[in-house]
């Protein structure tokens, strides 16, 4: 079986989800090539090579790939593709961007968030939000697949020595450009990665009140991320949203604050290791997924917690 | 300039789903159907780009069987000006939807599509992807904010970072997210109107296209539930529990 996994990456390292999507590639067996494209992206591909279980990367540098352009870069995995009976990716906002225009293009079907493998070609996948798991089977030559980074555990960074190939293709459509990009600069760890996550809802009342949230996460080195609710009410930006839209996060220990527990959100941060829900409604259906739950006033409960830990 | 609108019709997104006992299917029995919440916000969008001069006509077409004539309608009393019905029976997956929706792009010549970026019965997140990779076009998926300044589009993306904004020569593919929009409701009189505006039905052959599966789902089941655990009484109660039972702090 031969695999080509495409890493997420920001040109001079490899993101964490990457990791994940490799070892969804090893469980289904088989040699590894891992395609890093962007530009001046040597960093990234150097990285990708030390990765343990990868056989040979593929490195892309055009400024053509620059900002991950959907156009240009499913032209180039569609190429290279077709050499290949697997195409993975991890199912971050990139990669659910090109992969079904690389599926298409391959003309075969795109079989979106797996969260585990059955066989060669037996995957499992949530549908309905979270409240159903699919498994499905795939008759397609080529089997594009993105990857829930939360359903399998990431291979290990370093131990790997695989040869790095450049690969010349450069395809520009030129019919998009990049313009700017405004990202959320944080010295906190990234929302997907981190061992904790501390969310807030629409109990947190404003933005403002997430400064709370920020002191106990800077004590306990987490991330911090918020509902839907709060996201629309506008009191965190959109990057933060935990749940089905927005990221899935598994993290060691995941704190609700002021989060009622809609399944949206649920099916966003289910899978994590530790629920500690605190919210003054008893009866709030986060208590139901909750491993401790506090019934208290959040803004009486969090700064007491700050200075306990 | 045309816009073409995709919706969907799926289960409403208030009604709890629930696997069928033989793990053959989602048991969606006298469930009540909506029309698809990010397809809804794509509606949106063309009306007030029509309401800006910025459209002219808006076409809104479904894939689906006979039941989809409801969220065209819909669609309609929300400020479409005609609609488009591919009527099939058949299990419909993304890359037949985009298939038959490039043969309708190729029909209608709209100078902007406009989709949900995923449906909340699939959770794919493929269709609109597949049709810009098929017709050849620029695509803005995630879309937060959308811009027409003459022959191209400027749209801003929610990416996991924060914001991307692209600049797309039209025509394009625009996919929506949740924060584009906060869609009207439809008026009585709009309702009303809706009912004698035009619906034409085509069929998948009519469009040359076969919507045969490549995907087969073996079975259906529900997650593996989690247990409520415990309530704790005072947050040192809880700070020693993280500690001592769970060990995560």
């Amino acid at each position: 079986m031969s695999i080509l996994v495409v890493a997420e990456h920001d040109n001079a390292a490899i993101k964490g989800a990457t990791l994940n999507t490799i070892a969804a590639a090893q469980k289904i067996g088989g040699d590894i090539t891992v395609l890093v494209a962007g530009q001046n992206c040597s960093g990234a591909a150097q990285a990708a090579a030390k990765i343990a279980g990868v056989s040979k990367v593929l490195a892309a540098d055009n400024a053509a790939y620059a900002h991950q352009l959907a156009e240009n870069i499913s032209q180039l995995v569609a190429e290279l593709g077709k050499g290949y009976q697997y195409v993975l990716a991890p199912a971050t906002t990139n990669g659910k961007n090109f992969m079904p225009r690389v599926a298409a293009l391959l003309d075969v079907a795109q079989i979106s968030e797996i969260i585990d493998v059955v066989s060669a070609d037996t995957f499992k996948r949530p549908i309905y939000a979270g409240n159903v798991i699919a498994t499905v089977q795939s008759s397609d030559p080529i089997k594009v697949i993105t990857v829930r980074a939360t359903g399998f555990d990431p291979v290990a960074a370093e131990g790997g020595n695989a040869a790095v190939e450049a690969v010349g293709s450069a395809h520009d459509a030129g019919i998009s450009s990049f313009v700017k990009e405004e990202l959320a600069k944080s010295d906190r760890p990234e929302l997907t990665a981190a061992r904790v996550v501390v969310s807030g809802g629409r109990g947190m009342q404003n933005g403002d009140n997430f400064k709370l949230l920020y002191a106990l996460a800077d004590k306990l080195g987490a991330a911090v991320g918020a509902s839907r609710a709060a996201v629309d009410a506008g009191y965190a930006p959109n990057d933060m949203q935990v749940g089905q839209t927005g990221k899935i996060v598994a993290p060691e220990l995941y704190i609700a604050v002021g989060i009622s527990g809609a399944i949206q959100h649920l099916a966003g941060m289910k899978d994590s290791k530790v629920i500690v829900a605190i919210n003054k409604d008893p009866d709030a259906p986060i208590f139901q997924v909750a491993d401790y739950g506090l019934v208290a006033d959040l803004f009486e409960a969090v700064p007491e917690l700050e200075k306990a830990v | 300039m045309k816009i073409l609108v995709a919706v969907k019709r799926v289960v409403d997104y208030n009604v709890k789903v629930r696997p069928k006992s033989d793990g053959t299917g989602v048991d969606l029995n006298n469930v009540k159907m909506a029309i698809n919440p990010f397809c809804e916000i794509a509606v949106e969008e063309a009306v007030r780009l029509k309401e800006k001069g910025v459209a002219t006509e808006i076409v809104v077409v479904s894939v689906g069987d006979k039941g989809s004539q409801e969220q065209i309608r819909t669609a309609l009393a929300l400020g479409a000006d005609r609609g488009i019905l591919v009527e099939t029976d058949a299990e419909l997956q993304p890359l037949a939807i985009a298939k038959l929706l490039k043969a309708v792009v190729e029909k209608e010549q709209p100078g902007l599509v406009i989709l949900g970026k995923q449906s909340i019965d699939g959770d794919n997140n493929q269709t609109g992807q597949m049709l810009a990779a098929l017709t050849g076009y620029a695509q803005g998926t995630f879309a937060s904010e959308v811009l027409v300044d003459g022959d191209k589009l400027n749209v801003t993306r929610e990416v996991d970072g924060g914001l991307q904004t692209l600049t797309l020569k039209l025509p394009a593919i625009i996919t929506t997210d949740l924060r584009l929009n906060e869609p009207r409701y439809a008026s009585l009189p709009n309702i009303m109107k809706a009912k004698k505006k035009p619906l034409d039905t085509l069929t998948p052959a009519d469009l040359g296209v076969d919507p045969a599966p490549r995907v087969k789902t073996l079975k259906v089941e529900p997650p593996a539930e989690r247990q409520a655990g415990i309530k704790v009484k005072t947050v040192d109660e809880l700070v020693e529990k993280l500690k001592n039972e769970a060990k995560v702090i």
